[in-house]
């Protein structure tokens, strides 16, 4: 005779198996939803000027918050390498670490997440109103392919507009760390300066750049995926647009990691 | 209606599916060339639903729908794009693009959204706002800048511009007084007749419907239950359809 299974266990592992089978349908989506912009982006019709104008939206519009987030951290940073360095008479490693921490990790990253916090948000609500008051609809009965017309533009702007950025954002770090530890902690500006050109690599520049271009790609898709798969109305608006950041904020910091990891491990 | 014309649009046993909710159950439909047809029923009834197999947005489940003989279920996308440029629309909210100036919306099927030949644009823009009652004062404004009548006018010459040779309502009045629901009535009315295109229009909006068809159905339950001219819309015989059209609470439809 056959025992019984108890309710519960058979219960947990439904809710686990639907847990799984809907996180594999959503990557799948997405997978496929990446796939076919790419596509659709390196085959024509183009849309150069739509590519240009969101080139500005994404990158110029972007660099007031990028810049004062760069100098703040960047300086936020010497001042703590020192504070903890000092225990340890290690003080003059803040040029080095400076250099280190903004190039390799904390400008790709929170450019980033600041240009998640504003550009995929903004995406995803854009089209999200355009998806539930039917222009996505009247796009296509005007015979315009809204990947090639809306996303495409997005995705190549994001990618091409935050290495550049990133860069920016670098250098302004870089910059508010110098400031600090020359106007408030009493550096020698010619030795920081030389400790600075000292520890800064290509390959980490190379690294910040592609991480930039990653993450660009991570908050496009993002912003876009959601934003197209708005459902209801202004509530589903909403609900898109949380979305578009948190996942954008999540997988950037994940692909971070396992650059990171593929890079340095 | 046997007239031995390929019919412009042709519906037969159109099937879809949301889930467990069948919406149209077996949809049966022909429109002639030059024909204005009205499809009427209450809200949920698959009107929208109907209309959006037809422009290929949705994918019926089964059955078939033919523009011009061709069918357009399972065709190719580069085929379907061919087709629907016998396609202009009239959306219930307008869908005016927010973001472009009025003269760029209502050539925005001729351009696809490109900045080509800006001056012809604008003259074009220009002749088919005059159509709708519409001056060249507001080629630049904004959808946003106009009022819910003169959005759905624009949007009347946006679908108009192309010169289609099938033109769909998607319940073209609401959300407008009388009046002006009735100015909108009669321009669709002239526009059909002077541009000699089909048109199909979703209403529930019984003085519009019979304004604007030469021929009226009704869906009910994911089916077209009754069809016929305009003028036995309230002499259908039909027990739906009477209750419908004189808007009463008791009746078969619950």
């Amino acid at each position: 005779m056959i025992k019984a299974i108890p309710a519960f266990p058979l219960l947990a592992f439904a809710a686990i198996g639907r847990l799984v089978v809907g996180l594999l349908a959503m990557v799948g989506r997405v997978t496929k939803f990446a796939l076919t912009t790419i596509v659709r982006a390196v085959t024509p019709p183009y849309y150069p000027a739509r590519l240009f104008a969101q080139i500005m939206e994404i990158g110029w519009f972007s660099l007031p918050v990028v810049g004062l987030t760069a100098i703040f951290t960047g300086s936020a940073l010497a001042q703590q390498i020192y504070t903890g360095g000092s225990r340890f008479n290690a003080s003059s490693t803040v040029p080095a670490i400076v250099v280190f921490g903004m190039v390799r990790e904390l400008g790709p990253v929170l450019v980033g997440l600041m240009v998640a916090g504003r550009v995929a948000s903004a995406m995803a609500a854009e089209l999200g109103t355009m998806r539930v008051t039917e222009q996505l609809d009247a796009l296509a009965t005007l015979r315009t392919d809204s990947y090639r017309y809306l996303i495409a533009p997005r995705l190549v702007a994001a990618v091409l507009a935050l290495p550049v950025m990133v860069l920016i954002a670098n250098s302004i770090g870089i910059m508010g760390g110098y400031l600090l530890s020359i106007y408030k902690l009493g550096f020698n500006p010619a030795s920081y300066l030389a400790t600075t050109r000292q520890f800064l690599e290509w390959d980490d520049i190379r690294m910040a750049v592609v991480k930039a271009a990653v993450f660009g790609f991570i908050i496009a898709l993002m912003g876009c995926y959601n934003g197209l798969h708005t459902r209801g109305g202004a509530a589903g608006v909403g609900k898109a647009t949380t979305d578009a950041v948190v996942s954008s904020f999540v997988l950037i910091l994940f692909s971070d990691l396992v650059i990171t990891i593929v890079a340095f491990g | 209606m046997a007239t031995g014309m390929t019919p412009k649009i042709k519906l037969t046993d159109v099937v879809k599916r949301f889930g467990e909710k069948c919406v149209l159950d077996g949809v049966n439909l022909s429109v002639e060339p030059g024909e204005s047809v009205a499809i009427i029923g209450g809200s949920g009834t698959g009107k929208s639903v109907t209309l959006k197999c037809i422009l290929a947005l949705l994918i019926p489940d089964s059955g078939s729908i033919e523009i011009d003989g061709q069918e357009i279920v399972g065709a190719r996308s580069s085929e379907i794009a061919r087709i629907r440029a016998k396609f202009g629309m009239l959306f219930q909210g307008g869908a005016l693009f927010d973001s472009m100036p009025v003269w760029r919306n209502v050539t925005f099927g001729l351009t696809q959204g490109r900045m080509r030949e800006p001056a012809r644009m604008r003259h074009i823009a220009e002749e088919n706002l005059e159509r709708v009652g519409l001056g060249r004062d507001i080629l630049n404004l904004r959808p946003n800048e106009l009022s819910g009548g003169m959005q759905k006018r624009v949007a009347l010459a946006r679908a108009i511009a192309p010169r289609p040779e099938i033109i769909f309502f998607d319940e073209p009045t609401t959300g407008l007084d009388p009046i002006r629901a009735d100015m909108i009535n009669d321009l669709i009315t002239s526009l059909v007749k002077d541009l000699g295109v089909t048109a199909l229009t979703i209403t529930h909006d019984m003085s519009s419907a019979r304004k604007i068809a030469d021929r009226v159905a009704m869906l009910y339950n994911g089916r077209i239950i009754w069809h016929g001219p305009r003028d036995r819309l309230y002499d259908s015989g039909n027990p739906y359809v009477d209750q419908f059209v004189q808007g009463r609470a008791d009746g078969p439809i619950r």
